[in-house]
């Protein structure tokens, strides 16, 4: 079954200055039990994204068109307020980036835990009990004693491993990670991924990953999707997606990153150029302006080309890969 | 690299008052480091949150007292000087700070923000027009950039922005606090290229504090660990990325996850906590969480000694490629 999918979205804010879209013909399936990574640098649209599953878009964005289809019946673009209202923290829950604005700082880590569970039917002591059980999951010390503790008194690799068990205490089908390591550090991260890949497993949930850092996309995510400017430009396996990018954006963005740099080098690549002002979307293909192999046909927008087994890529070129050295 | 350094950090101490009136202790921040920085050199400074990288760099532009040790910059002992002496010191020792568009005034206009460093030193007899077109061109923005405002730049427009600050009044040390932070990696590395051309061509010296071991491998040319307030190793950064010889250095470097998928994981794992600057471990403070203690780093302190061409303070410091006892060895824990 597939969790939750997303055909062919497109988003739109009004603004001062006219209309922006924001996601064009987004597409992409979250299947049951995998981690599906998003990757894409500011301004691509992914917090978007998010908040269109969620039901949160701001009051001037509006779905122009496309569906959300969750658990294969749920169609989150017609669910009213109060429909969504029942499936979010319950069958759809989130982690933000920041732990410490994600928890209440004067209510006891205990009574949030529970306060959450405000739909469940257990008892008290029920729910206590489960709060305890899910703190020493995330491996918080002595989680007995924590319950009674406030936010305040935990180290931020302990606050977000605590949103995370609040997250999946209701154990959902769909958790929506937005970028819930970009705050820690590098071995809490590694930790703190680690952790949510053994939780996943265990409960059974999908994830839908959203990260700028390639490196945590590559170790956690069964799947990725990237995402230019509004728009999905590539998705498939993170294999297929890491191993053989076809669009160049994804090409340009892996070859940025200075881990892949093995050598040493004075003068890392960059991607020229700017991400273009959404309120004036050029015709074509939107990222020609900043590519490589542009040629005179990408004045008209790219169709989505599948290259094999489910690897997607919006680009003319997406079967004619460069050849190796032309990359150097 | 000879000559007299630029600057010298000689057995640096901060110590930061805790506790009520009567119980009043104090916790070292940072505790007892030294370090040259030389014309022309990057100089790295890296650890996790709270290993006292940015106090340890405030303390070196003044903006932090310090209890122990001495700090000379060009020669002159800067340490303890009063807020006006040390003023046309910061001419010379330029500081970038942390969060690109948080350090710019909301209300100043590009133009405005690079030239308030003449301001402040009292140039205003200098042709601000035409020092505002040649810092912007060095830092590679367009000359209508100057009518800008924060809110209208993106985050590596705004860097930029924060270096040309840095080096308006020709600097020969600039102190960068986690210079690519926030930014996406095709903008990171821009930057990053800015910082290093401006370092050759003015001859510029550098600190840069990171917690992005990768961005120091490609920048660094030498590097310095930092745990609890002090340096746990020290050297060249390729020596040390080709084989730490710290344990902990080791597992930062091998927390690094890199954009491969099929690359093996020999991640050397770390119990998660950082000790309490409150309650420093006895011994090597490391012995907490490292995976290779043994029952005397919990007893002895480590002297810091030469390994390799590296200062290192580890009772057992690693053999290069050293892999991680099996847990259940482990005496600790």
């Amino acid at each position: 079954m597939t969790v939750l999918s997303v055909s062919d979205l497109n988003v739109s804010f009004s603004t001062e200055e006219g209309r922006l879209l924001a996601l064009k013909n987004v597409s992409f399936d979250v299947p049951e039990r995998r981690i599906v990574g998003i990757v894409g640098e500011s301004g691509c649209g992914k917090s978007t994204l998010i908040n269109a599953v969620l039901g949160l878009l701001a009051k001037n964005g509006r779905i122009d068109s496309g569906s959300i289809l969750f658990e294969g019946r749920s169609e989150l673009t017609s669910l009213g307020p109060a429909q969504m209202r029942a499936l979010r923290g319950v069958r759809i829950s989130t982690v933000f980036q920041d732990p410490m604005g994600a928890l209440n700082p004067v209510i006891s880590i205990g009574q949030q835990m529970v306060n959450i569970q405000y739909r469940s039917k257990r008892s008290k002591a029920e729910k206590i009990a489960l709060a305890a059980e899910m703190l020493k999951q995330v491996r918080i010390p002595d989680a007995e004693a924590a319950l009674a503790r406030y936010p305040h008194e935990f180290s931020g690799g302990m606050k977000q491993r605590i949103a995370i068990a609040m997250a999946l205490m209701m154990e959902p089908s769909l958790l929506i990670a937005d970028e819930p390591t970009t705050a820690l550090d590098a071995t809490l991260e590694v930790a703190t991924i680690e952790l949510l890949k053994a939780l996943q497993e265990k409960i059974g949930c999908s994830v839908l990953f959203i990260s700028h850092h390639l490196g945590v996309i590559a170790e956690l995510c069964d799947d990725v999707v990237v995402m230019y400017a509004g728009e999905v430009v590539e998705r498939g396996t993170t294999r297929q997606v890491f191993n053989d990018p076809r669009h160049p954006y994804t090409l340009r963005l892996l070859e940025c990153d200075p881990a892949r740099q093995h050598e040493r080098t004075r003068h890392l690549p960059t991607i020229p150029g700017e991400i273009p002002d959404l309120r004036r979307r050029p015709e074509g293909c939107i990222f020609a302006p900043r590519c490589h192999r542009r040629h005179a046909a990408c004045a008209a927008a790219p169709p989505d080309i599948d290259v094999g087994r489910g690897h997607v890529a919006r680009c003319f070129l997406a079967d004619r890969p460069e050849p190796a050295e032309a990359t150097a | 690299m000879s000559g007299d350094p630029i600057l010298k950090v000689d057995d640096v101490e901060v110590a930061f008052p805790v506790g009520r009136i009567g119980r009043r202790s104090s916790i070292l921040g940072v505790a007892g480091v030294s370090f040259e920085v030389h014309r022309g050199e990057t100089f790295a400074l890296v650890g996790e949150s709270g290993s006292g990288k940015t106090t340890l760099a405030r303390a070196v532009n003044g903006l932090q007292a310090i209890s122990r040790g001495t700090i000379t910059f060009e020669g002159r002992r800067i340490d303890g000087l009063a807020r006006q002496a040390m003023k046309p010191i910061r001419k010379r020792m330029a500081m970038m700070f942390q969060d690109p568009v948080g350090s710019l005034s909301p209300r100043m206009t590009v133009g405005d923000l690079v030239t308030e460093p003449f301001r402040i030193h009292g140039l205003e007899d200098r042709n601000l027009k035409d020092e505002t077109a040649r810092l912007l061109a060095l830092v590679g923005l367009t000359r209508d950039f100057a009518n800008r405002y924060p809110h209208q730049l993106s985050g590596g427009q705004a860097r930029r922005v924060g270096v040309a600050r840095a080096i308006a009044l020709n600097p020969t040390l600039i102190i960068a606090d986690e210079p690519t932070a926030g930014l996406d990696v095709s903008v990171q590395g821009e930057v990053l290229n800015l910082l290093n051309e401006l370092r050759e061509r003015l001859g510029l010296a550098m600190v840069v504090i990171t917690h992005n071991l990768h961005v120091v491998h490609h920048i660094a040319d030498r590097v310095a660990v930092m745990y609890l307030g002090r340096f746990v190793e020290t050297g060249e950064t390729e020596a040390v990325f080709q084989a730490p010889a710290h344990p902990y250095t080791a597992a930062l470097l091998s927390a690094n996850p890199e954009p491969d998928p099929d690359k093996a994981r020999d991640r050397i794992a770390l119990p998660a906590e950082v000790p309490s600057l409150l309650a420093r471990p006895p011994g090597c403070e490391f012995h907490t969480r490292c995976p290779w203690a043994e029952a005397r780093c919990s007893r002895e302190v480590p002297a810091r000694r030469d390994v390799g061409g590296r200062r290192v303070a580890c009772h057992f410091p690693l053999a290069p490629g050293a892999r991680p006892p099996p847990r259940k060895e482990r005496p600790h824990v």
